[in-house]
């Protein structure tokens, strides 16, 4: 019971520890982000980054995620619904939903992680202090332009996702499910508003600050060599995974009113 | 070195730091004096890197305080932080030169950020820094193609970049071979002549010590056990500094 309450304790602990430093990192944050146009080299070498280079496996997972949408609604839709609303069906669970949150996800693992892991090496390695000794802020060097570059990234790489995720599932209505190409889009654009593609874009900006935010603080908060390093970045991929659901919640909730 | 009337430029005053209940520091008075090599001694885990990361404000005391000109560090706003440390160079244990950029990059970064010098004039001044510590021409290389020592003379161009008046190096020859931990301190001892620097190091390799000293502190168990010359250390009669500089198994102290 003793080593419960110990166990407990310390979770406490360590869980406002983290809400404190969370705080303090957003607050050194603001600070300097009027300067966030100072150094342009270090946002476009991250929106490269971030961005470019995720663009072939969002691609990737978003045609599937397209094909799987298409393919499941045409099961369920199999007697029930008219065919012709299959698109309209499809386009908005991608659009306000499906888009968003999977390309979060994906990113999440891959930008996250490799944000934590770089960070987190820097800290390690005292490369984090060689900037502070040489009066370089670290907030400003190394965590500004990662976290605007996500809050920028993320939707742009969200509106290739909904385009690609769509010609996905379009194949799919066309190839196996004996639906027109017309009526299929015809069914998108029949009860696609701009509100949807604004709420599912405005949760792609909240997803990327998340994902960049909470790799760079556990970067920065990275002690203990090797090991710490992989507990940081595995740190990172699961706190920004249950933040983005969360927060994908929260977001419906106030955005779309019944 | 000028004797006659010393300057003190760093006053650490009853420095005290705990981690997680376990003291390191424990009220350490130091005075350096300017344009002095002082070298900080002592056991590996002593608390000597800790001591060094103080003077330029990357931990902070749980007591005590560090002053740099007379300005205590604490009291600081970080913009005069930021300040004062832009006339400290420091060289890292491990080099800590960032792995994504070039040599030239890592020396010129400082030049980079807090100038407006051009891509020339920076270029320039990285290839003289870089004579300096006997790596000319090295400017294109990455930090992972580099040995130890060479890493060590990069992160020493780097220190020296912006032409600082203090330089803290901790543990200068650790890991390197002794041919090039002798140049290593023969480069730091000719840089304190050449570029009029007040230097602080830390370190457990005596021969080092001995060498770039002009006095020498022994920090034990959180505290300083003695301050004196490097001849005044060797003749030391503390049991403590004997079985240390010696190198002794058998003493006061236990091998960790």
């Amino acid at each position: 019971m003793a080593i419960f309450i110990r166990g407990l304790g310390r979770a406490a602990l360590d869980f406002f520890a983290d809400v404190g430093g969370l705080f303090l990192l957003g607050m050194r944050l603001l600070r300097v982000l009027p300067r966030v146009f100072g150094s342009p080299r270090l946002l476009t070498t991250q929106m490269l980054y971030m961005g470019v280079n995720s663009l072939p496996l969002i691609v990737l997972v978003s045609v599937f995620t397209g094909s799987v949408a298409a393919w499941q609604a045409a099961y369920q839709f199999e007697g029930f619904v008219p065919m012709r609303y299959l698109g309209t069906a499809v386009g908005k669970a991608i659009i306000i939903e499906l888009a968003p949150v999977l390309t979060a996800l994906v990113v999440a693992g891959r930008v996250g992680a490799s944000i934590a892991a770089e960070l987190g090496t820097m800290r390690v390695t005292e490369q984090i202090d060689a900037l502070e000794v040489m009066a370089i802020d670290p907030v400003r060097y190394l965590v500004l332009p990662r976290v605007i570059s996500g809050i920028i990234m993320l939707p742009i790489l969200v509106i290739f996702a909904d385009l690609v995720a769509i010609l996905g599932a379009l194949a799919v209505a066309v190839n196996m499910v004996n639906v027109s190409s017309e009526t299929f889009l015809n069914g998108v654009k029949a009860f696609f508003y701009v509100s949807d593609m604004v709420a599912g874009l405005t949760k792609a900006a909240i997803f990327g600050f998340i994902i960049s935010f909470i790799g760079c603080y556990q970067g920065f908060t990275t002690s203990g060599g090797a090991a710490g390093v992989g507990q940081s970045t595995m740190r990172a991929v699961v706190v920004s995974a249950v933040l983005i659901l969360i927060s994908d919640f929260i977001v419906a909730t106030l955005m779309f009113r019944l | 070195m000028n004797t006659n009337t010393p300057q003190i430029v760093i006053e650490v005053r009853d420095l005290r730091k705990s981690f997680a209940g376990h003291v390191v520091l424990d009220g350490i008075d130091i005075d350096v004096r300017r344009g002095e090599t002082l070298v900080i001694i002592g056991r590996s885990g002593c608390g000597k890197s800790v001591l060094l990361k103080h003077i330029i404000g990357l931990l902070w005391p749980d007591g005590g305080t560090v002053a740099v000109e007379g300005q205590i560090l604490a009291r600081m706003s970080s913009r005069e932080l930021y300040g004062v440390r832009l006339r400290f160079g420091m060289l890292f244990q491990n080099a800590a030169l960032f792995d994504s950029m070039t040599v030239a990059e890592n020396v010129g970064l400082a030049l980079a950020e807090h100038t407006r010098k051009s891509r020339g004039e920076i270029a320039d001044m990285v290839a003289h820094k870089l004579e300096l510590v006997g790596m000319q021409g090295t400017e294109h290389m990455m930090p992972a193609d580099l040995s130890g020592g060479m890493k060590k003379r990069v992160s020493l161009a780097r220190a020296i970049a912006f032409d600082p008046a203090y330089i803290l190096f901790d543990e200068p020859t650790t890991g390197l071979d002794p041919i090039t931990a002798g140049a290593i301190n023969d480069l730091i001892v000719e840089l304190g002549d050449r570029l009029d620097v007040t230097s602080i190091a830390v370190t457990h390799d005596m021969k080092s010590a001995y060498k770039i000293a002009d006095r020498i502190v022994m920090l034990h168990e959180g505290r300083i056990i003695q301050t004196g010359t490097p001849e005044e250390i060797q003749n030391s009669d503390d049991p403590v500094i004997h079985q240390f500089i010696n190198g002794l198994a058998e003493g006061p102290l236990r091998a960790i």
